[in-house]
């Protein structure tokens, strides 16, 4: 190992964070997840497990679903990034927010930014998913609560109100 | 302990040849990274013994998938979503686009690379079965030239690969001749998202006049490397399907592989359930034989 560690300067990083240009200056290899919650105070992006199993910590990023964990935010350079406070306008519910709260999708809420965030996603793929695809869109997205019935249905109903529109 | 990211460096010199020329100036001390699936994991953990990062994520030339008449080539950073997306991946190379499918969560697809896959090394992961039965091939580029390896002796150990201290994965070839085969893909683990397989099985083959023209066999998790099964695949080639075959088919495959106990299975559940989707290979191939 060695003994000096190579020490890294901080450099700067400019993204947009839900719609807002942000600069700032960070270590390259920070976690996305710890400049959001600990730079830019988005407190409602979760830190779960932190290696990339649970999809608490889940971003979009240029419209593709991560685990914000595991990304480095250097890579994050220059990119578009949506949070779960992104969702909500004007003091206005997502309406994948409401549905979670009308089925009951949401308990102690450590999963749910992620949830949403995964549902998002798939829904801005697949707009009217199966219910097997709802259940392979929040596959990376583990919840000890609700024991995911509710969120299924959350998303299923969200699909069907998008599509009623 | 968590890693502290003030003592790791991380450079993305954003294009090839910048990345190659650090690569040979300091061979060894620089790890690239991509979707960082498996990088991050380590770092986080505080386990990561590099402390120099190169960023290939934003290599343009890493993220194309090329379609020749006899190839497809597939840049080394493409991801798990790029290659589901794939028309002709997922039409011509069914085994590699399921595999995919089972790699982690779709976050970890949105991110993960096949070319990482391949350099992290992993005998476990679902992806490098398929590599191994479509005959795939990998070239190796650094400052001073390229080579191309065939995929089947990239792996000559437990996390051991060909990969010189100066080289990077560029692209993995696959030849357009599988279409026509029966495919076969079984993955068995814990749950289908974001577990990692106790046994996964990529398997092609050719029934002709009601006798096996070709075989190809290959398992994930069952020895130290991912596995083509070279001898099992030599009982089945020319032979007629009947319930003898199937019984010495499971005899060879369990003399084949060198599975192990670990947190995820033990060797003896592996063994058994190897041998049973080999078989279960074989009759859905015997099923395509009686439809010809």
């Amino acid at each position: 190992m060695n003994p000096l560690p190579a020490a890294s300067a901080k450099c700067e990083v400019s993204f947009t964070v839900n719609g807002e240009a942000k600069k700032l200056l960070a270590h390259p290899m920070e976690r996305l997840l710890d400049v959001l919650r600990n730079d830019l105070k988005l407190t409602g992006t979760k830190e779960g497990c932190g290696e990339g199993e649970c999809g608490s910590c889940s971003v979009l990023l240029d419209g593709m679903l991560v685990n914000s964990c595991l990304v480095p935010v250097a890579q994050a350079s220059g990119a578009s990034i949506v949070t779960i406070e992104g969702m909500s306008a004007h003091a206005l519910m997502h309406p994948l927010q409401k549905a979670f709260l009308e089925c009951g999708g949401a308990q102690c809420g450590i999963c749910t930014p992620g949830m949403i965030l995964a549902a998002v996603h798939l829904l801005e793929n697949k707009p009217e998913p199966s219910a097997a695809e709802i259940r392979e869109g929040l596959a990376g997205n583990l919840c000890r609560c609700t024991g995911y019935m509710q969120i299924f249905e959350a998303v299923a109903r969200a699909a069907r109100r998008r599509v009623a529109k | 302990m968590r890693a502290d990211p003030t003592e790791y460096r991380l450079v993305s010199p954003g294009d090839l040849q910048a990345v190659l020329s650090l690569l040979a100036s300091e061979p060894a001390q620089w790890l690239p990274i991509a979707g960082g699936t498996d990088v991050m994991v380590l770092y986080s953990a505080g386990k990561l013994p590099n402390r120099k990062l190169i960023n290939i994520w934003n290599i343009p030339e890493l993220r194309r998938i090329d379609v020749f008449p006899d190839t497809v080539r597939i840049g080394a950073a493409c991801t798990y979503t790029a290659l589901r997306k794939h028309d002709i991946v997922s039409r011509e190379f069914p085994l590699l686009a399921t595999a995919a499918s089972w790699t982690g969560g779709i976050a970890n697809q949105n991110r993960g690379t096949l070319g990482g896959n391949i350099a992290n090394a992993s005998p476990a992961a679902d992806a490098l079965p398929a590599l191994l039965v479509y005959d795939a091939e990998v070239t190796l580029i650094s400052a001073s030239g390229e080579r191309r390896v065939s995929y089947r002796v990239f792996h000559s150990g437990y996390k051991q690969t060909a990969l010189a201290a100066d080289e990077l994965i560029r692209d993995i070839s696959l030849p357009r001749r599988f279409s026509g085969y029966v495919s076969h893909a079984r993955k068995v683990g814990a749950r289908n998202a974001q577990a990692i397989s106790k046994v996964c099985l990529a398997a092609l083959g050719q029934i002709a006049n009601g006798a096996i023209r070709d075989v190809r066999l290959a398992l994930g998790s069952v020895a130290p490397v991912p596995l083509r099964l070279n001898e099992t695949e030599h009982v089945l080639i020319g032979k007629k399907i009947e319930p003898s075959l199937i019984d010495a088919t499971k005899a060879s495959v369990v003399k084949e592989i060198r599975p192990i106990d670990d947190i995820r299975s033990t060797a003896r559940y592996r063994a058994a359930v190897a041998g049973n989707l080999v078989a279960e290979f074989i009759e859905k191939l015997a099923a395509a034989g009686a439809n010809e």
